[in-house]
């Protein structure tokens, strides 16, 4: 298959300080692939840099387009959806008007939301409702139904876990899996929490302090004994 | 659940109950007066007139304020710069209505150009922004000064001089004509904002910039059409106060004041609080002037500033402001 994202020795910095020295990786068409590592390894950075909301050097290819000189709106024009840190949900604004949003750079989205809706049913109802006053469980599901009413070819996911109880972290891992596998959406997560990506996941990289130190099949990720222990911390 | 959701909703949209209240307490006022004083009535009518124009120079200020965090100290000698425009048009021997739509359309081009070559470079540093302000403020006036000087123009009067009588109260047509185009500008704006995909991307890119542009909004054209739009309300304020202060250079001085005023008062960030501020300033203003024998012309601004003091006292965000809550 061939892979829709490319990434080769891009570093990226804030002000002075580095972020990324050097990182490769590759997401293929159709796959959920993984982003693991330590706090500060670099993995926010990386899904940053994908969408350009860092200043960003070296390679980096979307669907054939090189992405490096493109701003974060001229990336999320060519189908890249980023879910960022924190959700980016837009508190101050309505359910509907977060999800027009999401559709803000394409025509005719009434099916797109009569399709997000079965897979958040609750999103319909609660429309006018201000984002700022849901639970933090379902701003991240508005912010995933958001992603999805860019129709986006990829979506890059932050730490979708961040602050949510066990229980609504499988549910969210659940409906990316669904969008995967019935919409073919193709997804790049970034991941504290290494187990539940793994499992989601069939390709994996491990940052270490901007720099990819592993990568391979999940599967195989999670069986190394001594990768779990020293990267996975579990 | 859904009960406590709406109750949280509607503290966010920040006119309290006490506010909406005293506003309408102030509406019943103003009826019940201009019922029972036809002096009152006309005083109202005019204070409302006077206050639209506050309001919508008030409402340009807001617009930039919650996209830029900035006041636009030149906001108002845009606005009296672009009303020269207008002059020069009419002078040419374009009607009235037509120079006062061609002047909307060039102050929209100004005010966004102004944003793209003097704003967006420095736009990082809030301090510099207000600078910079304050220095297009000094350049437009003299750029007006050297071009067409500083003595007073005339331009033909937009809504004649006609009175219209009912029930033994005057009304100018003026007024009535200045109130509609001003509060029309404002709806449609607002029209603008809430109802179109347009008007949503700007409020997002005002709101969260970095979200906005990772769901494709052009973040920074989105702030120039803000400017573009808050001069477009800053032409249609110059305009309107022309056929009572006539052109000269420091017309919108004095306005710029009271439009400050008005919008601190309704919040500064809050459009609806913007214009009733404005429109509550202007009549109160005109009331005080006309019932209260110390309030002379030359008390007007610090009257006004006393007002905006003691509300301040009272409700420190404004009427319609929103408690500010930041998370550590």
């Amino acid at each position: 298959m061939a892979a829709l994202l490319e990434l080769d020795g891009v570093t990226a910095r804030y002000g002075p300080v580095h972020a990324l020295h050097g990182v490769s990786l590759s997401v293929d068409e159709g796959e959920i692939a993984a982003v693991l590592g330590a706090n500060g390894a670099g993995k926010t950075t990386t899904l940053r840099a994908i969408s350009g909301s860092v200043r960003r050097d070296g390679e980096l290819r979307f669907a054939g387009k090189r992405l490096a000189r493109l701003g974060p709106d001229a990336v999320a024009r060519l189908g890249v959806a980023h879910v960022p840190e924190g959700r980016g949900t837009f508190a101050e604004l309505t359910v509907w008007e977060n999800l027009r949003l999401g559709a803000y750079t394409r025509r005719g989205s009434k099916d797109d939301f009569a399709r997000i809706q079965t897979y958040f049913p609750w999103l319909g109802e609660r429309r006018h409702q201000q984002a700022g006053t849901l639970s933090g469980g379902e701003q991240q599901m508005l912010a995933l139904a958001r992603a999805f009413m860019q129709r986006p070819r990829l979506l890059l996911l932050d730490e979708p876990s961040l602050g949510l109880a066990p229980l609504l972290v499988t549910e969210i891992f659940r409906i990316v899996r669904e969008l995967n596998e019935r919409e073919g959406l193709t997804v790049l997560v970034v991941e504290q929490n290494a187990h539940i990506a793994l499992q989601a996941a069939r390709t994996a990289y491990v940052l270490e302090v901007g720099r990819v130190a592993l990568a391979g099949p999940s599967a195989e990720l999670q069986e190394h004994e001594s990768i779990r222990r020293s990267y996975l911390g579990y | 659940m859904v009960a406590f959701a709406k109750q949280k909703s509607a503290v966010t949209t920040g006119a309290s109950l006490p506010v909406l209240l005293a506003l309408a307490a102030a509406a019943a006022f103003l009826v019940v007066g201009s019922i029972s004083s036809s002096i009152f009535a006309q005083q109202t009518v005019a204070g409302l007139a006077q206050g639209a124009i506050f309001g919508s120079l008030a409402l340009a200020l807001v617009l930039i304020y919650r996209a830029t965090e900035v006041i636009n100290f030149a906001q108002g000698e845009l606005a009296m710069a672009t009303t020269y425009i207008a002059y020069q048009l009419t002078l040419w021997g374009l009607s009235y209505w037509l120079s006062f739509f061609l002047t909307l359309l060039i102050a929209f081009v100004l005010g966004a150009v102004v944003q793209v070559v003097f704003i967006r470079p420095i736009q990082h540093s809030v301090i510099a922004v207000v600078i910079v302000t304050v220095g297009m403020f000094i350049l437009i006036d003299g750029l007006v000064t050297w071009k067409w000087g500083a003595d007073l123009k005339f331009m033909k009067a937009p809504f004649g001089n006609t009175v219209y009588h009912a029930g033994g109260v005057a009304f100018s047509r003026q007024d009535i004509g200045v109130l509609l185009v001003s509060i029309l500008s404002v709806i449609l704006l607002w029209v603008l904002f809430q109802f179109t995909k347009l008007g949503l991307a700007m409020r997002a890119a005002a709101l969260r910039p970095a979200a906005a542009a990772l769901v494709g909004v052009r973040v920074n054209w989105m702030l120039a059409i803000g400017w573009g739009l808050a001069a477009v309300l800053g032409a249609v304020a110059g305009l309107m106060t022309e056929p009572t202060q006539f052109l000269q250079p420091t017309m919108m001085q004095a306005i710029l004041l009271y439009a400050f005023a008005a919008a601190v008062l309704g919040g500064l960030e809050s459009p609806a609080g913007a214009v009733i501020g404005g429109l509550a300033l202007g009549v109160f203003l005109n009331l005080i002037g006309q019932y209260v024998g110390f309030a002379t012309s030359e008390l007007r601004l610090p009257i006004a500033f006393a007002v905006l003091l003691i509300v301040l006292l009272i409700k420190p965000t404004g009427l319609f402001g929103r408690r500010q809550v930041r998370r550590v």
